[in-house]
């Protein structure tokens, strides 16, 4: 493949002697991009070689190879003549995109390239020959053609091995890291962060420049871009901040930009995190992973979906809550101030499964196409209490299960609630779907079972908690008014409905609400960017 | 071992204390932060302070929800109108 006119990367590296040679040169310049164990470059050597005897005195001729003890061999085995220069670290490879050895590259004295082709083609090196012979000047080498086959292909560079290209890709990333950089010394790096109160309490990765970079490969987004403003302190969250905290919760880069999709998603005024962090209640975001990110982050929908067990689940949930600590600033004891707290607080992450449900997935009811990946965030209780139905064989009786767990939520005498998620199991989804039930006849009967009279929520001496009657806008009321029934939710869409868990157990779950709506928090979706 | 700073980077301002008079005086302000039962407190420290200091005039203010900070206006109001405030809840 030939390419023209594109500027090559300036790089210094050192021969065999440990001379150091710089590039561009001020000269045309042939490099030759080679590794001992390919077959391919051992059958170059002699042309590459000779190329450089007969056009040495114009122009710098470099072969540069990918294995330290290997360039060695190579010269050698092949006697030779041309500077071998030292590229083991595999950066000049990289940053030339070097997928293929041999690569041979003509460059231009001020480092354009001129030519580029890879493998051994007859014809190309018959092209290159001629073409250097006119820029030097100089007489072309002899060369026995027919000695050589027309063509044969090369070998895969090391810089492109796996594991090796993420390495390299992270070192380059990381040079351009702009984020403060903590020396520890000789102290143990997970007791430092530990230290410095950069942890939930638990140990946490310790985010050197090479894993925030590795992080930084999961999304397209530019490191300094700000993501979102995070209370309490109001502190800007750059792509790359959130990156050193995506490192220290455990994610993968492939998770990041969950991470930063849910970021988004609670720094919205409606969601209102600073309210979700410092009530007294235990609240927390609940993050919800819908569409086709799931599968390829692996992520737990099945059994043991709302427990742990799962990098993904634990990880991308933990991240968002570590952000919120170091960046935001909201640090329990400080800010974050729940009586009680909820294990939950520590991560609340999963998926839906949504080709287990009978119903369309939470992100389709949200106006998100299904092939959409898609992350949605809930003001709720830190950590989820689960209904026991064995014995409803029916849509009827099993949502009035449901409702009288439902109704427990805050308080049975507060109704008028906002926002609750009900995690409907496998096996209730099955006996829901056998009598047909939409999602909003589920909620439907959910109302009806919970609504209770005036009368039977009011405060008194037997229960002091309830809803007064100025409330409900009485002062004196009439029977009939004391009688009228009050469902437990504010509207029927307030009850988020999602399938998950695993195959066995006719049990459901539910996640109780906090200050729910416009006066404290409504949930939030937002698109997950694909990285292919 | 190097590692990248979590944190926000940025340092906070530091702001002195307002200068301590020794005794409240001009007018204070009682914020509300609305929770159930705000009011009986707050009543109860406006009967307190009034007692105490005749002559200072106290201001009552409410956030409109306890579940979010004090929106900004009514922090520049609070700020504007009054020499002190107090800001109390009760559950």
């Amino acid at each position: 493949m030939e390419k023209t006119q594109t500027e090559l990367p300036a790089f210094t590296l050192k021969d065999l002697g440990a001379v150091e040679r710089r590039f561009p040169t001020g000269r045309h310049a042939l490099l030759c991009f080679v590794k001992e164990d390919c077959p391919t470059c051992g059958l170059t050597m002699p042309l590459i070689d000779a190329a450089c005897r007969a056009f040495g005195a114009k122009l710098d001729m470099w072969a540069i190879g990918q294995d330290a003890e290997g360039n060695a061999k190579l010269v050698e085995s092949n006697r030779l003549s041309i500077p071998m220069l030292d590229d083991s670290a595999l950066s000049v490879s990289f940053a030339y995109g070097i997928e293929i050895v041999p690569t041979i590259v003509l460059a231009s004295p001020d480092g354009a390239e001129l030519r580029r082709f890879e493998g051994f083609d007859r014809a190309d090196w018959q092209n290159l020959i001629a073409e250097v012979a006119r820029i030097s000047g100089l007489a072309a080498p002899k060369i026995e053609w027919d000695s050589y086959p027309a063509q044969r292909p090369g070998c895969g560079s090391k810089s492109v091995e796996p594991g090796v290209a993420e390495r390299l890709e992270a070192a380059a990333r990381g040079e351009r890291l702009t984020a403060r950089r903590i020396e520890i010394g000789a102290q143990d790096e997970f007791e430092f962060m530990f230290e410095r109160g950069l942890t939930d309490g638990l140990p946490v990765v310790p985010p050197t420049p090479e894993r925030v970079a590795w992080m930084l490969t999961g999304t397209r987004r530019d490191p300094r871009e700000i993501v979102a403003v995070l209370p309490p302190n109001l502190a800007p969250a750059s792509v790359e901040k959130l990156a050193v905290n995506a490192v220290m919760a455990g994610c993968r880069p492939e998770y990041f930009p969950v991470v930063l999709a849910a970021i988004e998603a609670v720094a919205t005024p409606e969601f209102n995190i600073h309210g979700v962090m410092a009530t007294t209640w235990g609240a927390t975001p609940v993050i919800i992973v819908n569409g086709p990110i799931r599968r390829r982050l692996g992520m737990n929908m099945g059994m043991m979906a709302l427990g742990y067990g799962n990098r993904a689940n634990a990880t991308i949930g933990r991240a968002v809550k570590l952000a919120l600590r170091n960046i935001g600033g909201a640090r329990p004891g400080d800010i974050e101030r729940s009586t009680f707290g909820a294990i939950g607080k520590f991560t609340t992450c999963f998926a839906e499964w949504e080709e287990r449900s009978p119903w369309e997935p939470l992100h389709v009811e949200r106006g998100f196409r299904k092939d959409e990946s898609v992350v949605t965030v809930l003001g709720l209780e830190a950590g989820s209490r689960q209904i026991a139905d064995q014995h409803s064989r029916t849509a009827h009786a099993l949502c009035t299960s449901l409702a009288l767990g439902l109704e427990a939520c805050w308080h049975p005498k507060q109704h008028f609630s906002g926002e609750v998620l009900l995690v409907v199991s496998p096996e209730h989804a099955d006996t829901i779907a056998r009598d047909k039930w939409s999602k909003a006849r589920v909620r439907e009967r959910i109302q009806q079972a919970t609504a209770r009279p005036v009368r039977e929520l009011l405060p008194d001496q037997e229960c002091g908690e309830g809803i007064p009657l100025k409330a409900f806008g009485l002062e004196n009321p009439t029977p009939e008014q004391l009688e009228h029934r009050v469902p437990k939710f504010r509207k029927p869409e307030d009850i988020n409905i999602i399938v998950a868990g695993g195959e066995a157990g006719k049990f459901s779950a539910i996640f109780a609400g906090w200050v729910s709506g416009p006066i404290g928090s409504i949930s939030v979706s937002r698109r997950i960017e694909e990285v292919p | 071992m190097q590692i990248v700073d979590p944190t926000d980077e940025r340092v906070p301002i530091r702001r002195a204390l307002a200068k301590r008079s020794g005794a409240p005086a001009g007018s204070i302000a009682l914020l509300d932060i609305s929770k159930p039962r705000g009011d009986v407190l707050m009543n109860r420290l406006e009967e307190r302070l009034q007692a105490r200091f005749p002559g200072v005039e106290v201001r009552r203010y409410r956030k409109p929800t306890f579940a979010k900070p004090a929106p900004e206006d009514l922090r520049r109001r609070i700020a504007e109108e009054n020499g002190f405030v107090i800001e109390a809840l009760a559950d």
